[in-house]
């Protein structure tokens, strides 16, 4: 059986206790104040590369928090466990052809998973010790790879995406651009903010239902 | 295979065009009604829980491209490539189908929509009209048409204003629609606050701008059938999303709850109809997969298909039902006229200073301008027949996944990084909506859809393909949108004091040379089994009953002739209901072809 891999964040920068117990999973605080995420896909080594390739697509910076304090990591790797990562909603009959992809879309036989092991190789074993100019320069020889493009987009949903998709932790993306959560009504508010800015503090969908949500990605019984 | 007892009558496929089938029947006639739907139940608790995009983007409400999926070709002497993902049009799944993920737009078509071929061959005569062009009559006209479109809008409790009542044209409501008998069910929505620059646009540029119907409801309301609802909440979580109020007309929140009080009507959900059986031109039932995947006969006295549109064409071929489409002879009637519509748009991006909060919407709120649309006011320099209809104002949803990093071209020197991150917060909720036309879409000779020779769904059975291409016609009616959505979108700018940037052309398929399987265009797939008034023009009769199966009705667009510029749902609905009538009120009392 696969040795379970974990990776570790700071305990501060993931926001506490309350967050973990909607992962369902074991979570413990190790001396140094850190916390070991189980990994579903990744191996530790494979998430470290891409945690970093993410921190550069969706830096920390002067603006706020970026992907890492999102955890777009933790997101990726739930998404490439689930169902979406081994092409359960993808045509996969053969025979395979080359046709224009610009007509046909995408005909190759990767899944995400696939892809992103291949990317990840292309990245290098060395990508985290690299600089970050170092870093920037190695990303923007495969920006047109069906690899950076599904890491870009993936990097964007792990920023904004409900936290039960175990991205955008405390809503820090969402506190970056102000945006309010699933909120149930605008009724009132579409007459009283007229070009005026409507920002309040983000909650989640299990906060404005008041009960746990699970994601797809989170189902156990097979797709198809 | 298992022998189901024989019902009376057996429906295909649970969206609008079923459930009405099946509601009318079931509560107008004493026969026992059985629904098959090839998904799972839905319900408002669920889609609640669905206020999210991740699951939404990976398969939502839609069919599985994993399950089946339909190949694509530009010309029948290219050989078809499987679409992969389904992302040129939404088809839905599961009770409610395409129907619960709708956006609601509720408009009717135009009067001569019904007789379009006869309308531009006298207003044009035959020599403009492009030769390959396959337009047809319907085979009834409007007026006969006009009591069955109202049955739709009180069903679905369209809000909207009235612009023509009984011939008197009324200030503010479309003027350029056909007469109608009765003022909208329910008002207009609340507009949101861009949707003011867009209106003040339109009268600047000496428009008609009127709320478009939309089948949401803008208060509480309650239908003939007794089922009630509230009013929108604007929640934004609306296309690709089923509603969880149910303020969206849908067939979860304005037919289920009827029909479930109606003893001699069953749903089963989870059920695949591989084929109908027939024999002498006569149904006999349909085998289907049921939940356990077994496989299963329903015998039936009558047969309803009504499925997605290439899903009941694929049906009626694998039932080899129909004379198959020649477009080399033009003989045969299954799997001609399809369509797919055609949009353009591309005036450009309208940056604005303040925070527009477009998360405050819901999907089918906007304005519509029909200054354009059905016959031109006068010629065109594009050279097209007729022109189009303006929608917009609002946008459709604003969800952070979506619209983060939606910024002007150039404001940062690629799509990720720090300065990218910057431009990406500082423009989200800055950008407002822009200008789109939809346009008639006619039907070609040599666009058609047949079955494929290799590729298979799930259970081994061919996968339908398309055959599909732009002319040179089609480039001539984006070049026209964009031309007449970039005057409208200049005089946006001027109203709103917003900037306008430039972004080239838009729409679904400005800018492109061939009809492609990858950019999202519209959900308005049509054709395949159309309605007329001879058999050998095409496969269904005015009453969508087969001309070669009297006791097989085939409801859905899949019997529009041609593709109009309106949205399709009302039009469908209303098919719907005169498919019923043809069965309650006309084959049930002496079966055969309705004469």
């Amino acid at each position: 059986m696969k040795r379970r891999e974990f990776i570790l964040f700071p305990a501060k920068a993931l926001g506490g206790a309350v967050l973990y117990s909607l992962v369902g999973e074991l979570i413990s605080a190790d001396a140094e104040d850190r916390v070991k995420v189980p990994l579903r896909f990744f191996t530790e080594e494979e998430a470290k590369i891409i945690q970093a390739a993410a921190a550069r697509i969706i830096p920390t910076d002067e603006c706020g928090p970026g992907a890492t304090e999102a955890g777009v990591v933790v997101y990726i790797d739930r998404q490439l466990a689930s169902g979406y990562g081994t092409d359960k909603y993808r045509y996969t009959k053969g025979p395979w052809v080359e046709a224009d992809e610009t007509i046909f879309g995408y005909q190759g036989r990767s899944t995400p998973q696939d892809t992103y092991r291949a990317g990840i190789g292309l990245l290098g074993k060395d990508f985290t010790a690299l600089s970050p100019e170092e870093q920037d320069r190695r990303l923007e020889k495969l920006e047109r790879t069906r690899f950076f493009q599904m890491l870009r987009d993936h990097c964007v949903e792990g920023l904004m995406c409900d936290p039960m998709h175990k991205g955008n932790k405390n809503m820090v993306g969402w506190k970056l651009i102000g945006y309010p959560g699933p909120q149930l009504s605008y009724i009132a508010e579409m007459e009283a903010y007229p070009g005026k800015a409507y920002r309040v503090a983000p909650q989640s969908l299990s906060q404005i239902l008041g009960h746990p949500v699970k994601p797809v990605e989170d189902e156990t019984k097979p797709i198809l | 295979m298992k022998r189901l007892k024989p019902t009376d009558v057996v429906i295909v496929g649970s969206g609008f065009a079923g459930l009405v089938m099946a509601k009318e029947i079931a509560s107008r006639t004493a026969l026992n009604v059985a629904v098959l739907e090839r998904g799972p139940a839905r319900s408002l608790e669920k889609y609640v829980e669905e206020m999210d995009e991740i699951d939404i983007l990976r398969v939502g409400l839609g069919q599985n491209p994993a399950e089946q999926t339909i190949t694509l070709r530009n010309t029948n002497k290219q050989t078809a490539v499987p679409l992969r993902l389904l992302a040129l049009f939404h088809p839905g799944t599961g009770t409610g189908g395409a129907s619960e993920a709708w956006a609601g737009f509720g408009e009717r078509f135009l009067p001569e929509q019904m007789v379009l071929a006869t309308h531009l061959r006298e207003k044009f005569g035959a020599k403009r009209i492009p030769p390959d062009w396959t337009i047809r009559d319907w085979g009834i006209t409007y007026d006969e048409f006009e009591d069955y479109y109202w049955r739709a809008e009180e069903m679905m409790g369209v809000s909207g204003k009235a612009g023509n009542l009984n011939g008197k044209l009324i200030p503010g409501g479309n003027i350029f629609e056909g007469p109608r008998k009765h003022e909208f069910p329910n008002p207009p929505l609340t507009p949101t606050y861009t949707m003011g620059f867009w209106y003040k646009a339109a009268l600047a540029l000496g428009y008609h701008p009127y709320p478009m119907p939309t089948a949401i409801a803008s208060q509480n309301y309650t239908n003939p059938y007794g089922v009630s609802r509230p009013g929108c909440f604007y929640s934004g979580f609306c296309i690709n999303h089923g509603c969880k109020t149910g303020a969206k007309a849908m067939p979860t929140s304005v037919l289920m709850p009827a029909l479930e009080n109606e003893k001699n009507f069953v749903l089963r959900n989870n059920s695949w109809v591989r084929k109908i059986v027939h024999r002498d031109g006569h149904a006999e039932g349909v085998v289907y997969m049921d939940e356990n995947g077994e496989e299963t006969m329903q015998p039936a006295d009558l047969v309803v298909v009504a499925a997605f549109t290439p899903d009941s064409v694929r049906l009626l071929y694998l039932s080899g039902i129909g004379d198959p489409y020649d477009p080399n002879t033009g003989d045969g009637t299954l799997g001609m006229n399809l369509t797919h519509q055609v949009n353009g748009g591309g005036g450009g991006m309208l940056v604005f200073d303040e925070p527009l909060n477009l998360f405050m919407t819901t999907s089918s709120l906007s304005y519509g301008v029909s200054d354009f649309d059905g016959d031109l006011p006068e010629d065109v320099p594009e050279g097209v027949l007729r022109g189009g209809q303006f929608t917009g104002g609002a946008v459709q949803d604003y969800l952070p996944v979506m619209s983060f990093g939606r910024i002007p071209p150039g404001a940062a020197p690629r799509n990720w990084g720090s300065e990218w991150k910057k431009a990406a917060i500082s423009y989200w909720d800055r950008i407002g909506p822009g200008v789109g036309m939809s346009m008639d879409t006619y039907p070609y000779r040599q666009n058609y859809m047949d079955l494929d020779p290799t590729y298979t769904d799930k259970w081994g059975d061919p996968l339908l393909r398309f055959t599909m291409e732009y002319t040179d016609y089609e480039q001539r009616q984006f070049a026209y949108a964009a031309r007449m959505s970039a005057q409208f979108t200049q005089k946006i700018a001027e109203v709103s004091k917003a900037k306008l940037i430039s972004t080239g052309p838009g729409g679904n398929g400005g800018g492109f040379r061939h009809y492609d399987g990858v950019r999202y265009k519209t959900t308005h797939i049509q054709g395949g089994a159309i309605m007329g008034a001879s058999p050998d023009q095409s496969a269904l009769n005015t009453w969508l009953q087969h001309w070669k199966t009297p006791n097989l009705f085939v409801v859905g667009s899949n019997a529009l002739p041609q593709n109009a510029a309106g949205h399709p749902t009302t039009t469908i609905v209303a098919l719907a209901y005169r498919a019923a009538d043809g069965v309650i009120d006309h084959y049930l009392k002496r079966p055969g072809l309705i004469g």
